[in-house]
């Protein structure tokens, strides 16, 4: 495991912290259905995330990134290893972490203003609407809050599952190719609006992309996956001053570098 | 609804129209432009059947079986004497009677079986031995049970649409998008919280499919369980016009009634389909 050692401010002073997110030796395997070799999806993979970092995983298709989140996520049992937020052990899914799938898990009979509100039950009438209309402006949906999600486009539709993870107030917000299915103008704009809202909420993210050019453009910091089974291949600092400029020496830099890993690994696999 | 918004980016918009007009939208999508031909065209093939069916009954020479305008005479007739309105209500009071406590059985039990893998291995076979029973055999059992009373066709009605209520809301469930669950299970929601405010929610949709399908079956066992358990309604008329002296006109005219009262029913159940609680389950096919 290969450490590129850049030392941006922000990834000096997520160094400093003590882990929000820690994995510790996380290996996954499928038992195979002809009753041959168990399939090995996840290979000891371990990893640390920091309060506030925003941490891409990448990886060529099918290598296990979404597994991996879906582990942490507390939505998958790992076979070995454990998965600890705050220190405490993950056995399953935790309002306090949201995750947003890549298919879109907007509740499609509720309206717009009624899936930003959906983990604020409890909470009194007049903040709950408080909260929404915040959200649902971040978000740029304000106008929209009658809608319902299939009078949306798909990019609409992702906007509206982001605020309703954001008004829940989670630690930590996982994404799992998020704009994996939207086309690529819409992602682009998807991808500087999530960094001006991460930047103003200032959330754990831990977020699975196969996009590299998304993954330069958002992270702190990038784990690199190798081919199944899967491990850290190598970690990745971005220390580049946000909004990024995507023609900068810098941006280009870091995206040529790891296309370079895993263009190398993927020709060692053949 | 509210201006377009200033601090945050624009999200894309459907077709080029300014916030808050999704709503009008929605609506014009419904309303198709006046169109005279949807209904001549109709109407004309209704012209033709009934000019048919005279032609024929003439020409066979007939005297038993009615031509359209003694139908029409005898609904008359049927309305003067009062009868008419009054079997129309019994008939609808054990569908409403037998039809909603289906509703009521079927779909917690549905949700239930569908959700408990073990309940639906235990029960999921007997279902399918009772469902392919024809109501009309059970009508001898309901008559020794029930007697000649209103519980013997609503125990009919109810048996009849229980089980594709009941089934629909199994299969919904089993076919439940898996990424709502995940969500919900996310929000931290509980057992009740997560049927009510998820489960339910996202099969509704392929439930009220159910129960159309119910409600046809319903009324046309309705009929059938009047004409031998009960001295009221709809299917006892026809039965008792055609007893008590080979009343074709009052047969013909008791069978258009239930033609029409089943269109109308079915045609309720369909605007609910139109709900925006549900419209998202089914695809647009106008």
């Amino acid at each position: 495991m290969k450490d590129e050692s850049g030392t941006g401010e922000n990834a000096a002073v997520v160094a400093m912290q003590p882990p929000i997110i820690s994995v510790r030796g996380v290996s996954l395997a499928f038992p195979s259905k002809n009753g041959g070799e168990p399939i090995r999806v996840l290979d000891e993979v371990t990893t640390t995330v920091a309060p506030g970092e925003f941490v891409c995983i990448v990886g060529p298709s099918g290598c296990g990134k979404s597994t991996l989140l879906n582990i942490v996520g507390g939505f998958l049992r790992a076979t070995e290893g454990v998965v600890l937020v705050e220190g405490q052990t993950v056995r399953g899914p935790d309002p306090r972490r949201i995750f947003v799938f890549q298919e879109n898990g907007v509740f499609p009979w509720l309206t717009v203003r009624e899936n930003i509100g959906f983990g604020l039950r409890g909470r009194a009438h007049a903040e709950r609407a408080r909260l929404v209309a915040h959200y649902t402006e971040m978000v740029g949906l304000t106008g929209f809050e009658r809608a319902y999600p299939r009078e949306l486009s798909g990019g609409m539709r992702q906007r509206v599952e982001i605020a309703r993870a954001l008004a829940a107030d989670p630690q930590i917000i996982y994404m799992d190719e998020p704009f994996g299915a939207l086309d690529f103008i819409t992602r682009l704009k998807m991808r500087a609006d999530l960094v001006r809202i991460w930047q103003a909420e200032k959330k754990t993210v831990l977020f699975v992309t196969h996009d590299i050019e998304e993954a330069v453009q958002l992270a702190d910091r990038i784990l690199v996956l190798s081919q199944r089974p899967a491990t850290i291949q190598e970690t990745v600092v971005i220390d580049l001053p946000r909004p990024r400029d995507l023609d900068s020496p810098g941006y280009l830099a870091k995206r040529d570098h790891i296309f370079r890993t895993m263009g190398m690994s993927l020709r060692v696999g053949v | 609804m509210g201006a377009a918004p200033v601090s945050a980016p624009q999200p894309e918009m459907p077709v080029g129209l300014p916030p808050g007009s999704v709503t009008a939208l929605r609506d014009t999508r419904r309303r198709a432009p006046f169109n005279p031909g949807r209904f001549l065209r109709p109407l004309a093939v209704g012209c033709v059947f009934l000019l048919l069916w005279d032609g024929c009954v003439r020409w066979s020479g007939s005297d038993l079986f009615p031509k359209p305008l003694e139908v029409a005479r005898g609904i008359v007739e049927l309305i003067q004497k009062g009868l008419l309105f009054k079997y129309i209500v019994a008939s609808l009071f054990r569908v409403t009677w037998g039809f909603g406590l289906a509703v009521l059985v079927g779909v917690p039990v549905g949700l239930a079986l569908g959700w408990y893998t073990k309940a639906f291995e235990a029960f999921n076979p007997m279902i399918q031995v009772f469902r392919p029973i024809s109501p009309i055999a059970w009508i001898p059992v309901a008559i020794l049970w029930f007697g000649v009373s209103d519980a013997a066709p609503i125990f009919l009605i109810f048996l009849a649409s229980v089980f594709p209520i009941t089934v629909s809301a199994t299969s919904a469930v089993q076919n439940m998008q898996p990424v709502y669950l995940r969500a919900a299970e996310n929000f931290g929601l509980g057992q009740w919280e997560l049927f009510t405010r998820v489960i339910f929610r996202a099969c509704l949709p392929q439930i009220l499919t159910g129960i159309r399908i119910a409600l046809g079956i319903a009324w046309l066992v309705v009929v059938a369980a009047e004409m031998i358990a009960v001295n009221s309604g709809l299917g006892y008329l026809i039965i008792d016009a055609r007893n008590a002296g080979k009343r074709y006109d009052l047969v013909v005219a008791g069978m258009v009634m239930i033609g029409l009262i089943g269109l109308v029913l079915d045609l309720l159940v369909r605007r609910l389909e139109n709900f925006d609680e549900v419209r998202w389950g089914y695809t647009d096919r106008r």
